[in-house]
C-alpha cells in the first residue's frame, strides 16, 4: 500500500506535466495541419482537410529543401566525426596523465553560449569581418572575400565547429571501455599497428561512433538559428521554412503540416537507423 | 597505466598531439577574437584593432535592458531547472527502483524531448499557448526550458542510481521504514551530487537556450533573445560582444562548478 502511494507521487507529476506540456502540443498541431486557413479563431471548429498536404506534396521545392537539410545533418555529423575521432584517440591512447586537462580544454568551447559560437562566426567571416580586414590588412588580398558568410558552406562549416567536441565524448568513451588485453593479443599474434586499429580498434568504438552520429544529426536536421545567422537566404534550411510560416507568413496551417512532416520523417529516420545498428551487433 | 600507453599502440602517430594542438587552436580562435574585440575602440569588428577601451563593459553595466535581460534569463534558469530536476529525478526513481507496465512508455516519452527536432516542439509549444488563451511570457519559456531539460536529469540521476547498492534501502525498509521515508532519508542523500549536478546541467541548457525562447519569449526577452534583437544595430555590436564575453565567463564557471561536484560525487563513492 505504502509502495503504491510513493509510486503514483513520484509518476503522476512527469506524466501530467509532459502529457500537458509535450504530447497535447503536439497533438495540437497534428490537429491544426488539417485546417485549411488561419480564419477565426484557432479553437473554433474546422471542418479536416488534407490541403495543406496536398499544397506541400505539389512544392518540389519543400522536399528539395528537406532533402538538402538532410544530406546537410548527414555531412556535418560524418565530418565533425571524422575531424573528432582521432582527438578521441588522442585523449584516450595518447595523453596519459594530461588527458582530464586536454579533455576539459576540448569541452570549454563546447560549455560556452552556443549562439555567441554561432555568431562569433557571423563576425569572423562577414565581408567586413575579422578574417576579411585581416586579409586586407596583411595585403594578402585587394578585395574583400564576399561569398564567405551567407552561404550553405558557411553553415556547414559554423555547425562543424560547434559540435566537434560534443562528438569527441562518445567516441572517447567507447575507446575507453576497450580491454587492453584484446590490443596485447593482437600484437602478440604479430599484428601491425595499422593492423590493429583497423581489426580492433576501431571495430569496437563503433558504438561511440554511431552515438556520436545521432547526438549530432537529431539537432542539426531541425536547426533553424544557424542558417538564420550564417546562412542567410542562400543558405536556409527547412526548418527556417517551419519558422516563416509561424511568423512572418502567418500560416500555420501550412506551417504545422510541414513540422508533422519533418517530425514523421526525423523519428522514422531514427528509427530505421536504430534497426540497422541492431542488425549489425546481430551480425557481429 | 603504463602497460596500457606501451601495447595501445595502434599506430604510432606522432602527429596526433600536433593534431590535438591544433584543432583546439581551431575551436578557440573565434572564441579569442571575440574576447579581443570587446576590447577594441573602434565600433566594427574589423582589424586593425583601435586600441585598447573598457568602455563597452561601462557602457553595458549602464544599460538597464541588458541587467533586464540578464536578469530575465537567470529567473527562467532558476525555476525551469528547479522544475526539470524535481519531475526528471522522480522518472529515474520510478524507472530504476519500481516494475510495472508503463515502464517502456514512461522511458520512451521522458527522452522523447532529444529527439523531436527543436523547432517542431518551439512551434507546437505556441500553439498550445495561444489555444489555451495563455499570453507568452517568462513562464512559457520556463516550461519548455523544462520539457527540454527533463531527458539530461533522467539520464544524469538514473546513471548514478544504477551505480549504488538497493541493499541499503532493502535494509531501511526490513527495520520498518515505509518507502516514501527511505527515499527521503536514505536514496536522495546518497544520490545528491548526481541531482545537484543534474540541477546545474538544466540550469545552463535553460541559460543558452534560444530556439525555444524565440518563439516562446513575450514582450520580457531572454537573454539570448535580446542578444539576438540586438544584432541589427551594428553600434550596439561592441557592448553586445562585451555581454556575450562576460555570459561566456558567467557560463564556464557554472559547468566548471557542476563538474567539480559531479566528480566529488564520484570520488566519495568509490572511497
Amino acid at each position: 500500500m505504502e509502495h503504491r502511494t510513493t509510486f503514483w507521487t513520484l509518476s503522476l507529476p512527469p506524466f501530467v506535466w509532459l502529457g500537458l506540456f509535450f504530447i497535447v502540443p503536439l497533438i495540437l498541431m497534428f490537429a491544426l495541419s488539417f485546417r485549411a486557413d488561419m480564419q477565426g479563431e484557432l479553437l473554433s471548429a474546422w471542418a479536416p482537410t488534407f490541403k495543406q498536404y496536398q499544397t506541400i506534396g505539389a512544392i518540389g521545392s519543400y522536399w528539395r529543401l528537406l532533402g538538402i537539410s538532410i544530406a546537410m545533418a548527414f555531412g556535418v555529423a560524418v565530418l565533425a566525426i571524422a575531424m573528432a575521432y582521432p582527438v578521441a584517440y588522442f585523449l584516450v591512447f595518447r595523453a596519459g596523465r594530461a588527458a582530464g586537462l586536454c579533455l576539459v580544454l576540448l569541452l570549454i568551447p563546447f560549455w560556452t553560449s552556443f549562439l555567441l559560437r554561432v555568431m562569433s562566426w557571423k563576425f569572423l567571416l562577414g565581408s567586413d569581418g575579422a578574417i576579411n580586414s585581416l586579409l586586407l590588412y596583411l595585403h594578402m588580398i585587394a578585395e574583400p572575400l564576399s561569398g564567405l558568410l551567407y552561404s550553405r558552406s558557411a553553415v556547414i562549416i559554423t555547425l562543424i565547429y560547434v559540435w566537434i567536441p560534443f562528438a569527441a565524448l562518445p567516441i572517447s568513451a567507447a575507446l575507453q571501455r576497450i580491454e587492453p588485453e584484446l590490443l596485447e593479443v593482437a600484437a602478440d599474434l604479430g599484428a601491425t599497428p595499422w593492423r590493429r586499429f583497423w581489426a580492433v580498434t576501431l571495430p569496437l568504438s563503433l558504438p561511440g561512433v554511431l552515438a556520436a552520429f545521432f547526438m549530432v544529426f537529431i539537432p542539426t536536421v531541425g536547426e533553424y538559428v544557424t542558417p538564420l545567422l550564417v546562412g542567410g537566404s542562400r543558405g536556409s534550411m527547412y526548418g527556417n521554412i517551419i519558422q516563416d510560416f509561424f511568423t512572418k507568413a502567418a500560416n500555420w496551417p501550412r506551417g504545422a503540416a510541414l513540422s508533422m512532416v519533418m517530425l514523421v520523417v526525423t523519428l522514422l529516420l531514427i528509427a530505421l537507423a536504430a534497426r540497422l545498428v541492431n542488425v549489425r551487433r546481430l551480425l557481429g | 597505466m603504463t602497460q596500457r600507453l606501451s601495447v595501445s599502440a595502434s599506430p604510432r602517430l606522432p602527429f596526433l598531439t600536433g593534431y590535438y594542438a591544433g584543432l583546439i587552436a581551431l575551436l578557440y580562435l573565434p572564441l579569442a577574437v571575440l574576447f579581443l574585440f570587446s576590447f577594441n575602440a573602434g565600433t566594427s569588428l574589423s582589424f586593425p584593432l583601435q586600441g585598447l577601451t573598457l568602455q563597452w563593459y561601462e557602457r553595458l553595466f549602464a544599460s538597464p535592458e541588458v541587467l533586464r535581460a540578464a536578469r530575465n534569463s537567470f529567473i527562467v534558469a532558476a525555476g525551469s531547472s528547479c522544475g526539470a530536476t524535481a519531475l526528471g529525478t522522480a522518472v529515474a526513481l520510478v524507472l530504476m527502483r519500481f516494475r510495472f507496465r508503463g515502464e517502456q512508455l514512461l522511458f520512451a516519452l521522458a527522452m522523447l524531448p532529444l529527439v523531436v527536432p527543436i523547432i517542431v516542439l518551439a512551434v507546437a509549444l505556441l500553439v498550445l499557448f495561444l489555444a489555451a488563451g495563455i499570453d507568452r511570457s517568462l513562464w512559457t519559456v520556463a516550461i519548455g526550458h523544462t520539457v527540454v531539460a527533463l531527458p539530461f536529469v533522467v539520464l544524469i540521476v538514473s546513471a548514478r542510481l544504477a551505480g549504488f547498492d538497493p541493499n541499503l534501502e532493502e535494509a531501511a525498509m526490513d527495520l520498518g521504514a515505509p518507502y516514501g521515508r527511505v527515499i527521503l532519508r536514505i536514496v536522495l542523500p546518497l544520490i545528491a551530487p548526481s541531482v545537484i549536478s543534474a540541477w546545474l546541467v538544466a540550469f545552463t541548457v535553460s541559460l543558452d537556450e534560444f530556439a525555444l525562447a524565440l518563439f516562446l519569449a513575450g514582450t520580457e526577452p531572454t537573454f539570448p533573445v535580446y542578444l539576438f534583437s540586438q544584432l541589427r544595430f551594428a553600434s550596439r555590436l561592441p557592448v553586445m560582444i562585451a555581454l556575450a564575453v562576460l555570459m561566456m565567463v558567467g557560463t564556464l564557471l557554472l559547468v566548471l562548478i557542476a563538474e567539480w561536484i559531479r566528480r566529488r560525487g564520484q570520488a566519495a563513492t568509490v572511497r
